[in-house]
């Protein structure tokens, strides 16, 4: 087990260091660095070159590729992601000051999808009028295929502007949180709502469910006793790509309603060419990757007793 | 139809059967257009009373069984009739009230014990959640009473058996497990639907005394659901034939074995292994003439076609904290099959002969010892050398439907091993697949059909013909007529026997059913975790065994207690 953990460890070690040099790779290959887009600011006032080529020497933007990336990499193994061009404060700092309001943001938005998500599912599967259960089952396309901040704009609009029930924009309290969850957990929603609905529906064809009925179960203890945490485990599997569309959600849902938080910082370092900001990110994101993935391996055994971690590990 | 009034009372007198169905009808709704399944069938259950439905796939029975219990698939949908139990008419409960029924009053036992229990539940509560749900226990008492319940269906240790996972027992023990479930609440009727045709044939009597036994104690009636006329005739009071949705016979059962009216009836004793034992050819003395294609000079010298010496077997298991584990599958086994013969190598499942067949076969290979084919040493064969070996034996599976691609069609499986081989021209490959398909018996215009639109029995046909399409001198028959009923069983098992007869084929016949053993086979080799336990001519293994297990394994072929050999 502890050989298994680290074996898992090494391998997300290897996958933050693979990200972090592919983004760095990007960022250097993309046209402008940092101080030409600082220095291209206005127009009018053009800055003095003689400054342009001092600050660039002051990041280190003038030596070359390998240089730039073997002092980068010594020192992101020390946390240090270098200093933001932006506005002058560490990048991990940056990064740190606004991680809280989105990890609100992502578990609330989070929670209420699978509340969400699972409600339909069991809507779908439970209801025993088959015009009621395809309406039900013809919700998760639709809230796939709806663009996330068109979502949004339509919360906003109706809630804020027309009932003025929540706070259009800001981080003020769980008031100002409900409008941004929602429009993150509704496409997350629909995710989980299609996975479990359909292995919902498979777990319910299995010998073993007839078996309980002979039982004398009602649909009930049938759905909640048994079936549900059966077909929970292949959605489970997924857990790692939600999370993933989380992030990216957040990006879009925080940009609608104006939030402080990672993915409002990532659009504004990316369009600034922050790349010791967009470093700490990119690598914050792998992270949160590599410790959902290693997460869901150490629960599966946990909820599915016929899978041994140990005995995978060498398998 | 006279519907019987509900009653709430206690049964009327004893005459009143318990369970009476009448003018039954089941239909499926099948492409929009409902067709019947069950074609008005009517008959009784008394109190105590073992009662065996028996027919082939198909012919309606576990659709009746179904029906009795109200567990009919979505698409299905009882069109008339009725079902009174204990003198209540079933037809007009509600869903809710269903659900005091089930399980309290009538209890199933399912077909295949494999996927019959919630794989992420310890089988303690599963057991107790039959005495919970009717509120006939409170939930410690009855998680007390599972571990009873557990250990009367024979399940040793049942203490600490019980907060273990399904995973953890085996295919004859999840079974045991169920019929615990089943007679929990003590039902007055269990149902128990081919309760034993997944399992081996020395489980399965286990499996059939434990339900024997326990309903006899209980005085619980029993609707056995069967293919094999043989169970039927071992357990059950009474007989049902079914055929085709109708009830063709029915009556005491040894009136309907002695003295069946009906042609269908004696047509599935003629196919139950165990109530007619009989040869389906002669048995080969020595060599048989020399197998087409045998080089000329291999002299009269009787060099077997196969011999495999001091075969050994390891497997490398996942590693646990107590260090690497290993698992002796093959443990010492010599053996040879002579050409034209049929060697049957027996044994349950476990004993390792399907790793014997796979090292014979050259799929796997062999941790030590030797396999040689025709003189020449397979284990040392590769590449080229090794595919033209190849294709001198050929294999066909249990699984009728996991061995054939869903989207080939029947002419194309044939086909492909010509294909992989480069035999012959595209219209060459063409005549010989028609003449494979003449030689299993299928009308030629089943090449254009997918495995789908087949029947399992159809199935197996194409895999036979796939095997012959190379002409080899050997076909290991693994499992390769378990999974068929009784009666396309025999049909199979003539085809073998006849293309054998044709082609002077060896044939190495592996299999966990002596019955069938007897019919095919010239040799028996008898087989126990990885061990060759004892080998020799047919009729002396059967008549004379020397081993204790093989004893047992005889003993165990249903029918045969009825009508001795």
């Amino acid at each position: 087990m502890i050989r298994y953990v680290g074996r898992r460890l090494l391998q997300g070690a290897f996958v933050l260091w693979a990200a972090y040099t592919v983004s760095f790779l990007i960022l250097y290959l993309l046209p402008g660095d940092a101080v030409s887009i600082m220095a291209s600011g206005d127009e009018q006032n053009a800055v003095d070159p003689a400054l342009v080529a001092k600050l660039r020497s002051e990041y280190g933007l003038d030596r070359p590729l390998h240089e730039q990336y073997v002092i980068a990499l010594f020192k992101a193994l020390q946390l240090d992601f270098g200093v933001s061009i932006k506005n002058g404060v560490a990048a991990t700092q940056a990064v740190g000051e606004v991680l809280p309001e989105t990890i609100k943001l992502a578990a609330a938005g989070f929670a209420l999808a699978v509340l969400l998500g699972s409600a339909l599912a069991i809507a779908a599967s439970f209801s025993r009028n088959r015009w009621v259960r395809q309406l039900v089952a013809a919700l998760p396309p639709l809230g796939i295929a709806v663009p996330t901040f068109w979502i949004g704009l339509l919360l906003l609009q109706f809630f804020s502007f027309r009932l003025r029930l929540f706070p259009a924009l800001g981080n003020d309290g769980a008031q100002s949180l409900v409008l941004p969850a929602l429009t993150l957990a509704i496409p997350t929603s629909a995710v989980i709502a299609q996975l479990l609905t359909r292995s919902l529906h498979q777990t319910l064809g299995e010998p073993y469910i007839e078996q309980i009925r002979a039982k004398g179960a009602s649909d009930a203890l049938i759905h909640f006793g048994h079936a549900l945490r059966n077909a929970a485990i292949p959605t489970l599997t997924m857990l790692g790509i939600l999370v993933g569309n989380l992030l990216a959600g957040a990006v879009v849902s925080e940009t609608v309603f104006s939030r402080t938080g990672i993915g409002r910082l990532t659009v504004t370092a990316v369009n600034s060419r922050d790349i010791p900001v967009v470093q700490t990110l990119v690598v914050l994101a792998a992270a949160i990757f590599v410790i959902t993935s290693l997460v869901v391996d150490l629960i599966y055994p946990l909820v599915d007793p016929r899978i041994n971690t140990a005995a995978r590990a060498t398998a | 139809m006279t519907a019987a009034p509900v009653q709430d009372g206690p049964p009327t007198g004893a005459a009143e059967p318990l369970l009476k169905v009448e003018g039954l009808r089941v239909s499926y709704l099948v492409d929009g257009a409902a067709r019947e399944a069950v074609h008005g069938v009517s008959f009784e259950i008394n109190a105590g009373e073992v009662v065996a439905i028996v027919g082939e796939s198909g012919s309606g029975k576990t659709t009746t069984a179904h029906a009795i219990i109200n567990l009919l698939p979505g698409n299905a949908r009882t069109e008339s009739g009725s079902v009174v139990f204990a003198g209540a008419d079933l037809s007009r409960l509600t869903r809710k009230e269903w659900q005091g029924v089930r399980g309290k009053d009538i209890g199933l036992i399912p077909q295949d014990p494999t996927a019959s229990l919630d794989p992420l539940q310890k089988v303690g509560p599963q057991v107790a959640e039959a005495l919970t749900i009717h509120r006939l226990q409170p939930k410690k008492a009855a998680r007390r009473d599972a571990v009873r319940l557990l250990a009367e269906s024979g399940i040793h240790d049942a203490e600490s058996r019980a907060r273990q996972y399904p995973h953890q027992f085996s295919g004859g023990m999840r079974q045991r497990v169920l019929i615990a479930t089943a007679l929990a609440a003590r039902p007055r009727l269990v149902i128990a639907d081919e309760p034993t045709s997944a399992l081996d044939v020395t489980v399965q009597r286990q499996i059939l005394d434990n339900i024997a036994a326990l309903t006899a104690e209980r005085g619980t009636a029993v609707l056995l659901i069967t293919h094999d006329l043989g169970v039927a005739a071992d357990r059950a009071d009474r007989i049902i034939v079914m055929r085709r949705g109708e009830i063709v016979e029915q009556g005491p059962a040894p009136e309907v074995l002695g003295s069946p009216r009906h042609a269908y009836t004696r047509q599935l004793i003629a196919a139950a292994p165990g109530l007619s034992p009989k040869r389906l050819r002669p048995v080969v003395a020595a060599v048989a003439g020399p197998a087409t294609g045998a080089p000329a000079g291999s002299g009269p010298a009787a060099r077997p076609l196969v011999e495999a010496q001091n075969l050994r077997k390891v497997f490398h298991l996942p590693r646990t904290a107590n260090g690497p584990r290993t698992l002796t599958a093959v443990n010492d086994v010599s053996l040879e099959i002579l050409r034209g013969e049929t060697l049957a190598l027996v044994g349950e499942s476990g004993s390792g002969k399907s790793t014997v067949a796979r090292l014979l076969l050259r799929l796997d290979k062999p941790t030590g010892g030797s396999v040689t084919f025709d003189g020449e040493d397979l284990t040392a064969a590769r590449g080229e050398r090794l595919r033209q070996l190849r294709r001198r034996f050929q294999v066909v599976f249990q699984s009728p439907y996991a061995s054939l691609d869903p989207r080939f069609t029947v002419a194309d499986s044939v086909a492909e091993p010509l294909r992989a081989f480069g035999e012959g021209t595209p219209s060459e490959r063409r005549a010989r697949v028609a003449a494979l398909l003449d030689a299993v018996h299928l009308p030629a215009d089943y090449g254009r059909r997918h495995p789908a639109e087949l029947s399992g029995g159809q199935r197996q046909r194409v895999a036979i013909a796939r095997a012959l399409a190379l002409r080899p001198e050997l076909v290991v028959l693994d499992e390769a007529v378990s999974a068929l009923d009784v009666s396309v069983q025999a049909q199979i098992l003539a085809l073998l026997a006849e293309l054998q007869a044709q082609d002077g084929l060896s044939y190495l016949f592996i299999s966990h059913d002596l019955a069938v053993v007897q019919q095919i086979s010239d040799r028996v080799a008898v087989m126990r975790g990885g061990e060759l336990l004892e080998a020799g001519a047919t009729e002396s293994v059967l008549e004379r065994p020397e081993h204790g297990y093989t004893q047992e394994l005889i003993s165990a072929v249903p029918g045969r207690r009825k009508l001795q050999v």
